[in-house]
């Protein structure tokens, strides 16, 4: 123990009590950017770094949206590493725009670049007056050093990106509403379109991989999967009536959403992603203040259903111990749903630092909570698996990757957000607004009685 | 008539100028292919790195400590990445990283590598460690080799570094770094029961227990299999490699190079081996009774007979289930994009069993001299390619209208959206696809996949576009 305190000083950990990181509960600060980048319609992500990360982040990607995900690398080699990767970065936008016709390419950069100190933007400025003559496409970039932060941060890093780089200039007004996700699935993205549209507003979502990372059936192969967020409607954001930013963890760090308010005075509601009943509640306030209107009938039909549901279905589920673990937003909107459903959460965990998911959960479910539960920050699948055990819990919740700790404690595992590798259908998981909340609710009472079928000598029909 | 019209389809030259070379059609002029190059920048290659090809090689070592040196991703990634099964431990498929931090990036990773080894090796008790080195760390200049070295003194394991920093050249060098790694182990365990009639198995990694079946083979043969490399791999096997009387080698790329050093250092003959289709794997198999029966002609006599009633008997449980499967299959197109050149060679041949033709055929890591054999036994107008990308392969199997792609999971979602099947014979694969009962199982994927009903249904087949769909 007295080992882990010097480290603990050393890098400034919390939370993980050895040096070692066994089962990452996070992952790399660049993949997030990647799928942030993917949102932009006619865009290409593209890594400056060597082609091995591109390929590991494109097969995990894939393993999980079903979907093709390109992403450009520089595909660095040695001698780049001691005289520098502007070549080679230079020489890969111009492919990503001529052979794939990339209207944006999004630049996000690996530890080996951030290690050798490229200056990017120097780069790129160079790039624009070296091939000023050619018709280029736009080039966003954003810093992702994978030694810091996890691919949350690398959403967000690049989300920001996105809105200072591409909106520049005050636009006329739109009447749109500005709409930052989060990392949510296509599934929650379309719904969260719709929802809009049923007060009136138009949004204009950043990022939107609805449709690029769950697309139709097509005649032919896209270079580059139609949808996503238009640019000229990104240009437009600063003539937006209001942004809301999903994502009670983003704390007071600077965002698209801050950064659109600072610079054009768009007003800004930060709000908990909406899982679950009340931090649904919260953003069809927003969107009532927004709008004008009160809530649709189709849209308050949908609340209505899913408290009866709520009613006939709370004894399965009453007092069950949970565990949840993954992305700090993630797991604060999970454990406000599981909070409102009579299941105790005794452990919430995540591999990013820093982020005061506790205060979050009591500002967010504290009232509802009869106890706290366990957080923890910065720890891996070693340190859940071990705080858990002693907690003898009866449900997981979260991604794939506590597959492993609910097969050995013979408990149900209710998957969702990212990644969904061992089931089929991730992309259409839905897990916002009260359509979300009631088929997680559904889902989660169908595991817990599906378990007790099968475990059960006598197989009750009715249950 | 739509031969023209899926030919028509191609509006824009998908060819990079600069990759002009690495793509042929056999039969319009010589046959040479430029290959082994450094990718293309912002060509989205298929390609991993040089630590992907160390960890690829190594990850079925199932009681070593794989410790990947670096911050997470590079151990996010290859978590539990593989379906390379263990009979034993499984340790293999947990996924450990010193995770570096912004802090140890500026004042080095060392102390914290060494502090990590100790703690993992104290709880996890393996039989050696194998430490990945990632891009930053050949930056940041951590002197892994002094940091195992003490480790393993303390710990008193062998902790073995792997030099595979990413940007260092391609997966070849990957599989070079960890044949180097490996090479450390061999010749430091005791090889007295040895038989002279026993192999490595070299370049087979236990996929859905694949390396189990060869093993069984060998056993009807009577050959002792001193170690999986790395298939269901165990350190100590590896320490007693240089006992075995024959290496047999697939997998070209992988672990040729340590067949090569166990030759130059030890003696050891090795052949190359492939346990994919029905021919391939009945040669290798003679051709292992064959070196025996030369070396050793008492102790080895009969194996040759043995050999043959072995093929004998698992074609005749074999080809009546593949000639219904070849009915449907008659006719049908295949297009085949591989890591290693010579999975793509023998898959050529197992089509054929299928009454199918490979159009396409690809790798991303052969040589030149893989591609020109893969030349000579394809037909005229098949596109052979090195190193493709997204805009290539979207392009040869519109252009060649195939019916169904193999490849792995990057390639699936190029096929599905073009509407044609798919067979995974790739590292995730859950489905035993080499040896005899393997070729079976690639003909029950090949058809559940191009004979479902799907296919009618996808915008291109209902637009016409289909070759057969045209005809019929």
């Amino acid at each position: 123990m007295s080992d882990a305190t010097v480290i603990d000083s050393e890098s400034g950990y919390k939370g993980q009590s050895h040096v070692a990181t066994t089962n990452a509960c996070k992952l790399c600060t660049p993949l997030g950017a990647t799928l942030a980048f993917k949102g932009v319609e006619g865009a290409i992500p593209y890594l400056h770094g060597s082609q091995g990360c591109a390929t590991y982040m494109r097969r995990y990607i894939i393993s999980h949206f079903r979907e093709p995900m390109d992403i450009a690398s520089s595909a660095l080699g040695e001698k780049n590493a001691i005289y520098g990767g502007g070549p080679n970065l230079k020489k890969g936008l111009l492919n990503a725009m001529r052979k794939y016709g990339a209207g944006v390419v999004g630049v996000a950069t690996t530890c080996l670049m951030e290690t050798i100190g490229d200056d990017v933007a120097r780069l790129l400025a160079e790039f624009r007056e070296e091939f000023g003559d050619l018709p280029l496409a736009d080039v966003v970039h954003v810093s992702t050093p994978s030694y810091s932060g996890t691919h949350m941060d690398g959403f967000h890093g690049a989300v920001k990106a996105l809105a200072d780089q591409l909106c520049v200039e005050k636009a006329a007004p739109t009447g749109r509403v500005n709409v930052m996700p989060g990392f949510v699935s296509p599934a929650d993205i379309r719904h969260l379109k719709e929802i809009c549209r049923e007060f009136g507003l138009t949004p204009t979502v950043l990022p939107d991989y609805s449709e690029t990372l769950d697309g139709p059936a097509l005649l032919d192969y896209e270079n580059i999967p139609s949808g996503g967020t238009r640019v000229a409607d990104i240009r437009a954001m600063s003539g937006s009536v209001a942004s809301l930013e999903l994502g009670r963890a983003i704390g007071r760090q600077a965002t698209a959403g801050t950064s659109l308010e600072s610079r054009f005075g768009v007003p800004l509601h930060r709000l908990g992603l909406p899982i679950g009943l009340r931090e649904t509640d919260s953003l069809f306030e927003a969107l009532k203040d927004i709008s004008g209107r009160p809530v649709p009938r189709e849209l308050a039909l949908e609340r209505g259903r899913y408290i009866d549901a709520l009613v006939d279905g709370h004894k399965y589920v009453s007092g069950l111990r949970a565990v949840v673990y993954g992305e700090e937003d993630l797991i604060i909107g999970m454990t406000s749903f599981l909070a409102e459903i009579g299941v105790k959460p005794v452990l919430v965990a995540t591999g990013a630092r820093n982020r005061d998911v506790a205060g979050h959960i009591r500002a967010a479910c504290g009232d509802i909570l009869r106890e706290e539960p366990i957080v923890r920050e910065g720890v891996d699948f070693f340190d859940i698996v071990e705080e858990a055990g002693t907690l003898s819990p009866d449900l997981l919740v979260g991604h794939s990757k506590g597959q492993r700790a609910a097969r050995e404690w013979g408990v149900p595992l209710l998957r969702c957000g990212f990644p969904i590798h061992d089931r089929f259908g991730g992309p259409r998981l839905l897990h916002v607004g009260y359509r979300g909340a009631q088929n997680l609710f559904d889902r989660l009472v169908n595991l817990v009685l599906e378990k007790k079928q099968t475990d059960s000598d006598i197989g009750y029909g009715y249950l | 008539m739509s031969e023209t019209a899926a030919a028509a389809r191609i509006e824009r030259p998908a060819i990079f100028e600069e990759r002009r070379d690495q793509i042929r059609r056999i039969g319009e002029g010589d046959f040479s292919m430029a290959c082994n190059r450094d990718s293309l920048a912002g060509a989205v290659s298929q390609r991993a790195c040089v630590f992907c090809g160390s960890r690829v090689v190594l990850y079925p070592i199932a009681d070593a400590l794989h410790l990947v040196h670096g911050p997470i991703g590079c151990a996010a990634y290859t978590w539990d990445i593989r379906g390379s099964l263990s009979s034993g431990p499984e340790l293999h498929r947990l996924s450990f990283s010193t995770d570096l931090q912004e802090l140890d990036v500026v004042f080095g990773g060392e102390k914290k590598l060494a502090k990590a080894l100790d703690e993992l090796i104290a709880r996890h008790h393996p039989k050696a460690a194998f430490v990945y080195s990632t891009c930053i760390v050949g930056i940041i200049g951590d002197d892994l080799e002094a940091v195992c070295k003490a480790a393993g003194e303390r710990n008193g394991i062998p902790v073995i570094p792997v030099q595979s920093e990413g940007f260092k050249g391609n997966k070849r060098e990957g599989y070079l770094a960890a044949c180097k790694a490996m090479r450390r182990l061999v010749g430091t365990g005791d090889v007295s029961d040895v038989s002279p009639l026993s192999v490595n198995i070299m370049g087979d990694f236990n996929l859905a227990g694949e390396t189990w079946i060869i093993r069984r083979y060998m056993e009807r043969m009577g050959v002792q299999v001193v170690a999986g490399i790395t298939g269901d791999g165990r350190v100590d096997d590896i320490r007693r490699a240089h006992g075995a009387g024959l290496n047999l080698v697939q997998c070209s790329g992988s672990t040729q190079d340590l067949a090569r050093m166990l030759r130059d250092d030890f003696g050891t003959p090795f052949i190359r081996v492939s346990w994919i289709g029905i021919e391939d794997v009945a040669e290798s198999l003679y051709a292992i009774a064959e070196h025996f029966e030369a070396r050793h002609p008492k102790l080895a006599a009969g194996m040759v007979e043995r050999t043959a009633k072995l093929v004998r008997e698992e074609l005749a449980a074999l080809m009546p289930q593949l000639a219904a499967i070849r009915r449907d299959l008659t006719g049908k197109r295949a297009a085949v994009y591989v890591g290693g050149s010579f999975k793509a060679f023998s898959l050529v041949k197992a089509f054929r069993h299928l009454g199918m033709e490979v159009a396409v055929v690809g790798s991303q890591t052969g040589t030149e001299e893989d591609y020109k054999e893969l030349a000579a036994i394809c037909s005229p107008g098949t596109i052979v390619v090195d190193d493709a990308n997204p805009l290539e392969l979207s392009a040869f199997i519109r252009e060649k209208d195939v019916d169904v792609f193999v490849g792995g999971v990057k390639e699936r979602p190029i096929a599905f959206k073009l509407g044609v099947g798919f067979c995974d014979h790739n590292h995730e694969r859950k489905i035993a696809l080499e040896g005899f009962e393997g070729m079976l199982n690639f003909a029950k994927e090949i058809h559940a996949s191009v004979m479902s009903p799907v296919w009618r249904f996808v915008p291109r087949r209902e637009a016409g576009l289909n070759r057969k769909d045209a005809e019929v």
